[in-house]
């Protein structure tokens, strides 16, 4: 028997309810105290085809996805056909009786349940609409999975009582709960065949479930973000989204514009009045946005977007995951302006480095873009309250000018491009009437002025522009190391793949082979001696990312000429898994 | 009564590039004479142009204000406006960046019936291009993009203006200071987005429309005491009027709520005003307690 270390797995076609059950089911276990990482691959259709929630529970803190299921909960025949090789060997599968399925020699259980029809028969005495009564059947499968696991029938009760019973009316919530009841008493009798099991710990800890989008809303939130502006774009959109239903308690402006272009542009305008805003999108909006992102390194105004990966070019594959705007997004715009490019991995980190973002905007002026994905987006975990202390977050202005200081000044003194040494300058907020300015796209003097000939005041102006970088670099952080010290193999990555790589160190040094990781948060710009003393303390370095040419080895050997040993590159449109990247390392070794 | 703030006062300090007899001259000088009778401290203004002779006009008076990119006016103003709803927003800009690359944003803003000002200096070319055709220039009109004449339709701002939504849309001529300066003024006065249509010349590139063209041609709405601006289908056949007749003046006027009115997060002041981290512990804890 194995306790607490299952992972489970729901499909059906879209429109069935994986999500809402499965998000139900990870609710029960997270109030009974046990933590969960959550992930969902869906396609980009709203009915049909073949989606499936994946839910990974264990006693101890997980942060990335299992790559194996030990329970499959098939709502349809693609769901148990598709999903059948990812089974663990002795798992199990519990499937509508409508499905035909034999096991033949394979290691594994099938249990079959009659759960449409039950669900008809039961919505039909409950006066249900059909098509809504049949959607009851991802409740009785949640009720048999309780059976199966051992876990306590109560804690889902809970919370099918709390789903149903609020919004839909109670007849609803009874049904579902008679569904589940039925589905539970019945597969009780089969528990053990099924060796995994779910025991809730004596003490239960409070702990949220986020995923990746809502904590990039809330690092946004709690750093001040008072406005974010946006086009739907998956995997962006429930960024928007969540500030959206958060907008009343938090008292937030987000508005849906016409389209990218006008997202960046709102920003940058409530920005240069002093509002702390963002917008938020995935590469081809991002892609409409670069015009204007060079306006706002032009006006050194400051700015934060989020770049949603999905892979590309152009539409892509608009519900899958990729790393592949790296590069992009570091170089986009014409000419040279100083940017700061971060990709957080994690949840934790989401939020974290997103609240940071909004400080490093205003103190640098200038744009900060954060690098997410789709896998990272929609994968939630159970996170401690404590992991994320939205009252400690400290505000920084950087040379934000307050009305006090703004008063000592004479009337057509104020410089806003005033030349300063790190290349910062103090920056007014308009209103004040010491501190009457213009900005301007064009090359401009001190006053912010156009001077778009003169070749001085250019290279004046430029200069100062980039010698921010050099200031920024001293509080860029240098790439976060795990594993042991003296690794023979080094794991590097970025942004969303920071967990699955620590899983595949620990697999590799499970298995004999001493590999470490460094995970990459800040990308740009680093300091290049300090980086390349971290490079150093790596024999052999190789590369893990989520695209074709190896962006982030490309980038490391730009800034100190270290070049990769090797790389276990990814560009399916999936995300990684621990074991897939622990497998690679092998056939890697024997080149 | 003395006056606080003259014309004078809103004075940029900058040499102005513009050709000598370019109509930009007199715009810039209704808008200051608009601004002085409002008795608005530049302070409180916030200018937002795009690229474009026209759209120099900030650069060369004295107040805030961001010039930003060719055809991108319009959502910068919305994001400012936004931000700090009590900054008086007033975009200055050319018709080929208002309804060439910028004609999406114009669409959605006339939507939205947000507080903004927007003087559109109309010269019905590219001047700052060296004279290409414009959106608003006439089928058959010839410049070196279009040599035997331009085959498209041209747009219909006016029009746009009143059927897509704008609360306040007008017309003026930049030969006749007095009548811009009370324009402006009215526009700038008025609550939601007031639209103004600045018939313009340009000395260089458009050698038809000239301030003779349009002296014997233009006549004011205000001397006709049977006009009603408040009249929506009147309006629209105002907007139709062109050629040997050209209405200039108050087209069309409405009060709605505005865009900011409609904003929950506006109703306790202005975005910029409001504590950056003003999140109690109490907020967070039932916020923490709807993720459980
Ligand atoms: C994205 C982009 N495309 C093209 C240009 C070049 N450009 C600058 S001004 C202009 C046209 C200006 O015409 P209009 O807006 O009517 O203003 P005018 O110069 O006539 O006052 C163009 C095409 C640009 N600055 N940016
Ligand atoms: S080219 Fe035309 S619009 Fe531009 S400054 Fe000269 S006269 Fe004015």
């Amino acid at each position: 028997m194995i306790t607490n270390n299952l992972t489970i797995r729901i499909g059906g076609e879209a429109g069935q309810g994986m999500d809402t059950s499965g998000a139900g089911f990870a609710r029960a276990l997270v109030r009974s105290g046990l933590h969960i990482f959550a992930n969902s691959d869906f396609m980009s259709r709203i009915r049909g085809g073949y989606n499936f929630y994946q839910l990974r529970v264990s006693d101890k803190p997980i942060y990335a996805p299992h790559d194996a299921a030990h329970l499959l909960l098939a709502f349809n025949q693609d769901a148990l056909t598709q999903s059948l090789n990812d089974l663990a060997p002795g798992g199990a599968i519990i499937h509508d009786a409508s499905i035909q399925f034999d096991p033949g020699a394979r290691n594994v259980k099938a249990f079959a349940f009659p759960f449409e029809a039950k669900a008809l028969e039961i919505g039909r005495a409950a006066g249900m609409d059909p098509k809504r009564a049949k959607l009851m059947a991802n409740t009785a499968a949640l009720g048999a999975t309780a059976a199966l696991t051992s876990f306590p029938f109560e804690r889902i009760a809970d919370v099918i009582a709390q789903n149903f019973g609020k919004k839909k009316g109670s007849a609803i919530a009874e049904a579902n709960l008679t569904m589940a009841r039925w589905a539970y008493d019945d597969a009780l009798q089969s528990a053990d065949q099924f060796a995994w099991k779910i025991a809730p710990p004596a003490d239960p800890t409070n702990r949220m479930i986020l995923n990746g989008n809502q904590a990039i809303g809330l690092g946004a939130i709690a750093a001040g973000c008072k406005l974010i502006a946006a086009y739907p774009m998956t995997p962006a959109t429930s960024i928007i989204e969540f500030m959206t239903a958060q907008a009343k308690r938090f008292n937030l402006v987000t508005k849906q514009t016409e389209d990218e272009i006008a997202a960046i542009l709102y920003a940058i305008g409530a920005n240069q009045v002093g509002v702390r805003a963002m917008c938020a999108t995935s590469g081809g909006g991002f892609s409409l946005m670069v015009e204007a992102l060079g306006m706002a390194g032009m006006t050194e105004t400051p700015l934060v977007v989020v770049d949603s990966q999905r892979p590309g070019p152009s539409t892509g594959m608009p519900t899958r995951t990729g790393q592949g705007d790296l590069l992009f997004v570091m170089h986009a715009s014409q000419d040279e302006f100083p940017r700061i490019v971060l990709a957080p991995g994690g949840v934790e980190s989401c939020y974290a480095d997103t609240a940071r973002a909004f400080n490093l905007a205003e103190k640098y002026q200038c744009p900060v873009l954060i690098l997410t994905d789709a896998f990272q987006a929609f994968a939630a975990r159970s996170v401690g309250v404590e992991e994320l202390p939205f009252e400690k977050f400290r505000i920084e202005r950087g040379k934000t000018l307050t009305d006090a200081q703004l008063d000592q000044f004479k009337p057509g003194e104020y410089k806003r491009y005033a030349l300063t040494d790190d290349g910062i300058s103090p920056r007014a907020i308009p209103g004040h009437p010491n501190a009457v300015y213009t900005s301007t796209s064009d090359e401009h003097t001190e006053f912010g002025r156009i001077k778009d000939e003169d070749a001085a005041n250019r290279v004046a102006q430029h200069s100062k522009r980039m010698r921010k970088l050099e200031t920024i670099k001293r509080e860029m952080r240098m790439p976060e190391w795990y594993g042991p010290a003296d690794a023979s193999i080094t794991l590097m990555g970025w942004g969303s793949t920071r967990y699955v790589i620590r899983e595949a160190v620990d697999l590799l040094n499970a298995r004999g082979v001493r590999a470490n990781a460094l995970h990459f948060t800040d990308i740009y710009p680093l300091d290049e001696a300090r980086l390349e003393e971290e490079l150093n303390k790596a024999k052999r370095l190789i590369d893990v990312e989520g695209n074709y040419t190896a962006q982030l080895a490309q980038v490391v050997r730009v800034y100190t000429g270290r070049a990769v040993d090797d790389k276990i590159l990814k560009y399916d449109g999936r995300p990684f898994t621990g074991a897939e990247i622990a497998d690679a390392v092998p056939n890697i070794a024997r080149k | 009564m003395s006056d606080t703030f003259t014309p004078k006062s809103y004075d940029g300090e900058r040499e102005i590039t513009w050709c000598p007899g370019c109509g930009d001259y007199g715009i810039i000088a209704g808008v200051k004479q608009a601004l002085a009778q409002l008795q608005l401290p530049p302070h409180q203004a916030f200018f937002v142009s795009g690229i474009g002779c026209g759209s120099k006009m900030p650069d060369y008076l004295k107040a805030n204000g961001y010039l930003g990119l060719h055809g991108r006016t319009l959502p910068i103003a919305q994001g400012v406006k936004l931000a700090n709803h009590d900054l008086k927003v007033i975009i200055t800009v050319g018709d080929g960046d208002s309804f060439g690359i910028g004609a999406g944003h114009f669409v959605h803003a006339l939507r939205r019936n947000s507080d903004l000002t927007m003087i559109v200096e109309d010269n019905k070319v590219y001047a700052l291009t060296k004279g290409q055709y414009s959106p608003l220039s006439a089928r058959g009109w010839i410049s070196s993009t279009t040599p035997d004449g331009s085959i498209e339709t041209e747009f219909n701002p006016l029009l746009m203006a009143i059927t897509g939504g704008a609360t306040f849309v007008a017309r003026t001529f930049s030969g006749d200071p007095k009548h811009m300066a009370q324009t402006f003024a009215k526009a700038i006065q008025h609550k939601g987005f007031a639209f103004v249509d600045v018939l313009q010349v340009c000395v260089i590139y458009n050698s038809v429309n000239t301030t003779e063209w349009y002296r014997p041609r233009v006549y004011k709405l205000d001397d006709d005491a049977t006009y009603n601006p408040r009249d929506y289908n009147a309006a629209i056949q105002k907007a139709y009027e062109w050629g040997d007749k050209i209405p200039i003046g108050v087209l069309y006027v409405d009060e709605r709520p505005t865009y900011e009115d409609r904003v929950a997060a506006l109703a306790q002041g202005a975005l910029v005003k409001q504590p950056l981290a003003g999140y109690s512990q109490a907020t967070w804890n039932e916020f923490r307690a709807t993720m459980m």
